[in-house]
């Protein structure tokens, strides 16, 4: 019998009950709630006349629509602007007092993104099943997690039962062989996934990121890699538990301590595909190979290295994609063949669950020292990831690198990756952004994204325009 | 739960690729904490000229004359075609909610995003999975004005006007759940014992998982 993956594992140590019809019943350690996608369940919960099946299994904060700027949040909750944003970040608040639900409430220093929050607080262990209403719930994939998204319905499924009725995933390795240039980064390395298996590649899969790039890369950046699983469909990405796993764990809030992290380290140490596993399909790339990346159209998929030119509708592989380009090139104002560093720039977003840890605020910080602003750009914006975040980059000096560069240095929150806050571009605007997705209107209606790294960010901003972050 | 058994419709055609969950439903309906209400906002920003924001009087706003559901002959359509990737994007239910509230109980497209179509389920809304070639076709019959599709959920058949009947998969329990209207979270509490009994042997291998984080 061949051995098994890490998510043959992770999905055999969490079965309740396995149906006849194929279903099965999947047991979840961690939910972490937020206001957008929680309010339904919660009154769901209430008109079923039903309580949360383990409380401490929950754990909110705020983070898609809160307001990142000083003034606004000085006030916590009455602070906020726009009326719908403060019922809703309110409604939060009312039901996790309501449900006894432990909070990280708006102006608490563990506020943040609930996927920065949650590894950062130890909430998220090596080995567990965490779910989130939010697709990027992946991120914690980079535990050895077996980690994904859901919708309302399940939010209220998992507070009611503990459980989600689920189907297995096939299972995909992404393997990366060989050692990253200088100034190339985890999320060059997931844009360049993505633009290699496209949009929808990882559908119906569970993505095993392997291979030596992974074993070198930081936790930080296997959170940014697993993060984007979902834009290339995979619901579940996931690197397997190593030294720097567990060293990041290691006496965090509520990571084990004494003789359960003995306990738990033995059972971590089994985390990891066997050697002799079969996965449904593999893809590999050589990580010597991948360049900085900079996203040109309006899917995750339309990326290309900086070096290259806007592709020509000759390079499509079929009039599905053909039509798609032509509508890209449309609405992003761009012409085929044009080179990157055409693009005007208007505003620069470095921030979301993507990339708003520590590691992406000091690597921008690092090209952006002694330097300014360029001054055709309207607005560059640092927003970290959560409050702790913050902290420790203000105890670095990192906040007044950027300030005196000309950048904005924010309060932590989703911010401008979706623009549910004040937070967003104006029609035609083109943004340099370290977030996640670059669709139509994303990050404000007529809006113009281009995922980027933190680097690239940074030296776009410098620059006001896209350059080779290598050679800058 | 409403039942799904057969529905017939008008076919309304939104001939795009990867239509992601933004483009659905854009993200400043979100802060509703309503589950209705976003059915005036569905594609939103294709369906109107100006930008929408959330509490809107709709009825003042310039519409799209282009955009496909705006054209007098989809008034009234059950049935939403579509090409590959649909739903992709963002785990937002109120995507589900937004077609399912305009009138949509059906999409048909070549591929789905799993969370879009997991999503879809919970809302006793039915999304066929059809080949390319069958999805083209039906892309080009539906041309014709006053085009219905029948969706028989029991055969598991999409039935046209012309005679054809093309078979679709869908998971039994998604099935059976559909077909009587019925509650997922009922049915999982029917196995509460299973639960209880899986955290006690869990709580042996993985005290550490249960650890009370209230204190």
């Amino acid at each position: 019998m061949a051995g098994k993956t890490l998510y043959d594992k992770l999905w055999d140590d969490h079965l309740v009950k396995q149906r006849d019809d194929g279903s099965s019943l999947i047991y979840i350690d961690r939910h972490l709630l937020h206001e957008v996608t929680s309010p339904q369940a919660f009154e769901g919960l209430q008109l079923a006349n039903r309580q949360p099946w383990r409380l401490s299994a929950n754990v909110a904060t705020p983070d898609h629509n809160v307001p990142t700027s000083k003034k606004e949040r000085e006030q916590g909750i009455a602070g906020i602007e726009d009326d719908t944003s403060r019922i809703q970040v309110q409604t939060l608040d009312d039901n996790c007092k309501t449900f006894n639900i432990t909070e990280f409430g708006i102006n608490d220093i563990r506020q943040g993104i609930a996927h920065v929050v949650g590894p950062e607080q130890g909430l998220t262990l090596p080995g567990m099943t965490v779910v989130c209403g939010d697709s990027h719930t992946a991120t914690h994939g980079a535990f050895g997690c077996l980690a994904h998204g859901i919708g309302t319905s399940e939010v209220e499924h998992v507070l009611a039962t503990q459980c989600l009725v689920q189907k297995k995933s096939k299972n995909m390795l992404v393997r990366v062989d060989g050692v990253l240039g200088n100034g190339v980064t985890s999320k060059d390395v997931v844009l360049a996934i993505i633009g290699k298996i496209g949009t929808a590649g990882g559908t119906g899969y569970a993505i095993e990121f392997g291979g030596q790039v992974f074993r070198d890369m930081s936790i930080e950046g296997r959170m940014t890699v697993c993060n984007m699983a979902i834009e290339a469909g995979a619901r579940v990405g996931m690197v397997a538990v190593d030294d720097k796993t567990i060293a990041y764990v290691k006496d965090r809030n509520y990571a084990p301590k004494g003789e359960q992290w003995d306990q738990a380290i033995a059972y971590w140490d089994t985390l990891h595909s066997d050697e002799d596993a079969v996965f449904d399909a593999v893809v590999v790339l050589n990580g010597a190979e991948i360049e900085p990346q900079v996203s040109w159209g309006t899917s995750p998929e339309m990326v290309i290295p900086v070096s290259q030119a806007v592709p020509t509708l000759e390079q499509a592989k079929d009039d599905v994609q053909r039509n798609d380009w032509t509508r890209a090139y449309q609405y992003m104002g761009l012409t085929a063949g044009q080179a990157l560093s055409d693009i005007q720039l208007d505003r620069v977003f470095i921030g979301s669950c993507t990339n708003s840890r520590i590691e992406d605020i000091r690597a921008a910080a690092d090209v952006v020292k002694g330097r300014k602003v360029a001054s055709s750009i309207k607005q560059a914006m640092i927003v970290p990831g959560s409050g702790l975040v913050k902290q420790q980059a203000e105890q670095e000096g990192l906040d007044q690198i950027f300030l005196e560069a000309g950048f904005e240095w924010r309060e932590p929150g989703c911010s401008m990756c979706l623009a549910m806050n004040a937070d967003k571009l104006q029609p035609g605007e083109h943004c340099a952004s370290t977030s996640n997705r670059n669709f139509e209107g994303r990050q404000g209606n007529g809006g113009r994204t281009h995922l980027v790294s933190p680097a690239m960010a940074a030296a776009a901003a410098i620059a006001g325009h896209f350059v080779d972050v290598r050679t800058f | 739960m409403k039942k799904y058994t057969v529905e017939q419709g008008v076919v309304a055609p939104l001939d795009r690729a990867n239509v992601d969950t933004d483009l659905i439903i854009p993200k400043q309906f979100l802060k509703s904490i309503k589950r209705t209400g976003f059915g005036d906002n569905l594609f939103d920003e294709l369906r109107y000229l100006d930008e929408g924001y959330l509490g809107q009087d709709i009825s003042k706003r310039p519409i799209n004359p282009e955009f496909v559901l705006n054209q007098p002959r989809y008034q009234g359509a059950t049935i939403l075609l579509a090409r590959t990737n649909f739903g992709c994007g963002s785990s937002r239910e109120h995507a589900p909610w937004a077609l399912n509230e305009y009138g949509f109980r059906t999409v048909i497209a070549p591929s789905f995003a799993d969370i879009f179509f997991n999503n879809c389920f919970k809302n006793g809304m039915l999304p066929v999975i059809l080949s390319e070639e069958i999805v083209d076709q039906l892309f080009k019959e539906c041309a014709e004005e006053g085009y219905q599709l029948t969706i028989d959920l029991e055969a598991q058949e999409v039935r046209t006007p012309k005679g054809d009947a093309f078979k679709f998969e869908i998971d039994p329990f998604r099935k059976h759940c559909l077909l009587n209207g019925l509650d997922d979270i009922g049915l999982t509490l029917q196995v509460a014992d299973d639960i209880r009994a899986f955290e006690e042997k869990a709580k042996q291998v993985r005290p550490w998982v249960f650890q009370d984080i209230q204190a």
